[in-house]
């Protein structure tokens, strides 16, 4: 169950003698460069533990979180990441600024960099959209979300709550449930989890799954099924995703209800799970829909420490982005 | 490239020793030290003193480890590094007589990013500086407590410390010329 190896052509990825420069998806990071983050990430929570959770490395440096599409906790742990590594921090949503009155996104990321941001966190609508930036910025851009592509550090957050709680990445069995056609989460997670040897099943309504059937060919390692209650004995992380009302079109899913009794992660469901098993969400969630309160609550659940564990990701992926480009 | 060895195990066995002596004198004893080794060679040497002292003093000196490799000033110049150490002090360090250990004192620069990290996790009532060769060529206005051995050095030479927890075999101290 190996990844085709990654094309050495790819203009993003890291080499032993080039930095890497955006964080775009996990598509270009090799299993290595993930488990360096992973490792980064540890050293990280550990400031964010102190009594004064300050270090001064990127004093100087400036972020501009510049969102198109509404976020809480990506936002946030972006913003405090780099206050704790000491950056300046802009913030830029698309309502209220000038995207209203017409400006274009190239000229938006020029007029961020004008201001001086070194590293710009965005989130879009569309897919690819970071991909646009970066060929416009100077400095590095990191995927916060774009339309339903790729969500690089929720990936990764994903696989450090994994690793923290299960003590290990290779050879686990992750079933993500719900909403995999819409989730640029799934799509990162499913990139990440195959490269450091994890198996994944994705576990949804046919409509649901979509062209992710096409994924199968080319991901060994990659299971589609559709029943939940039938994998729930071999799963030792079951990671459910939102219904994505507002990007969904009519006649997807006949009934919620429906919906949530095949597929939802119920309490009785997680009684089914082996004794090691962990619950995830990457959030926001749809309490009752795609997740039950008790499941959520569970003692099985990390949903909050994947919150957590956002920001040490972050800080470490803020230091490796930084600084000069020499290896 | 050639090398010339400096110190040998039993050289560096003795200056430990003497270190140990020296910190448990000029702080009247041990009660109030804690020793936090800089990474990666700074932690086995401080190791190394703090089982010095219980041989001598019979007391135990709790030993910390600090990476300082957020706290550096050439970040620019260098780049990020892939690896990241994990901090971890023993306690609280305010009130503490803490002595940094590392193995070669160059620049400065290291010791300077070590003092600002260790004033953001407390406020030790004195900091002082342990370290195994003193090689010369401060940038910064930098001096150490306890010294093993001061080595002139020219600035195109390398000071390499082997210790044994880390690079196997038989302690020493070498001088590589032309290493640059």
């Amino acid at each position: 169950m190996n990844l085709p190896p990654i094309a050495p052509h790819n203009p993003w990825m890291a080499t032993a003698t080039r930095k890497r420069r955006h964080v775009l998806d996990l598509d270009d990071f090799a299993e290595q460069e993930i488990l360096d983050v992973l490792d980064a990430a540890v050293s990280m929570k550990e400031i964010l533990g102190r009594s004064v959770p300050q270090v001064p490395i990127l004093r100087g440096k400036t972020m501009a979180n510049i969102f198109y599409e509404e976020s809480t906790r990506t936002r946030l742990s972006f913003e405090l990441a780099a206050r704790t590594l000491s950056a300046s921090v802009m913030n830029m949503t698309a309502k209220g600024s000038s995207v209203e009155k017409g400006e274009s996104l190239i000229d938006t990321i020029r007029t961020i960099q004008a201001l001086g941001a070194d590293i710009i966190v965005m989130r879009h609508g569309e897919s690819g959209a970071p991909y646009l930036a970066a060929q416009h910025f100077k400095g590095s851009i990191i995927n916060a979300g774009d339309g339903r592509h790729a969500h690089p550090s929720q990936a990764l957050l994903d696989l450090f709550t994994i690793r923290e709680h299960l003590g290990q990445l290779k050879d686990l069995h992750v079933v993500i449930a719900g909403d995999v056609l819409h989730s640029r989460v799934a799509r990162s997670d499913i990139w990440g989890m195959l490269r450091c040897g994890m198996r994944v099943t994705l576990c949804a309504p046919s409509t649901l799954i979509g062209d992710m059937q096409m994924w199968k060919a080319s991901h060994p390692g990659l299971r589609i099924s559709y029943d939940l209650d039938a994998l729930l004995p071999h799963t030792d992380v079951l990671m459910g995703l939102r219904l994505q009302k507002e990007r969904m079109q009519a006649g997807l899913l006949p009934a919620l209800r429906e919906y949530s009794t095949y597929f939802g992660i119920s309490a009785e469901r997680l009684d089914h799970l082996p004794k090691h098993a962990i619950v995830m969400h990457p959030g926001p969630m749809n309490e009752g829909v795609e997740i039950m309160p008790e499941a959520a609550d569970s003692p099985r659940s990390v949903i909050e420490t994947q919150v957590t564990n956002g920001v040490a990701i972050r800080m470490a992926l803020l230091y490796r982005l930084s600084g000069e480009t020499q290896a | 490239m050639n090398e010339r060895q400096i110190m040998t195990s039993d050289e560096v066995r003795r200056a430990i020793a003497r270190i140990a002596h020296e910190i448990g004198e000029r702080n009247g004893g041990v009660t109030e030290v804690v020793l936090v080794g800089i990474y990666r060679r700074g932690i086995p040497l401080a190791k190394r003193i703090a089982a010095a002292i219980q041989s001598i003093e019979h007391k135990t000196v709790p030993v910390g480890a600090l990476d300082i490799t957020l706290y550096r000033d050439d970040l620019e110049i260098r780049g990020p590094s892939t690896h990241i150490q994990h901090t971890n002090i023993p306690g609280d360090i305010t009130g503490k007589i803490v002595v940094l250990v590392d193995d070669v004192l160059f620049t400065g620069r290291t010791i300077r990013a070590a003092l600002d990290a260790l004033t953001d996790l407390g406020r030790p009532e004195r900091i002082q500086l342990a370290v195994l060769v003193d090689r010369g060529h401060r940038e910064l206005p930098i001096r150490a407590d306890f010294v093993g051995k001061n080595v002139p050095t020219a600035s195109s030479e390398d000071v390499a410390v082997r210790l044994n927890e880390i690079d196997g075999g038989d302690d020493a101290v070498m001088i590589m010329r032309g290493a640059v």
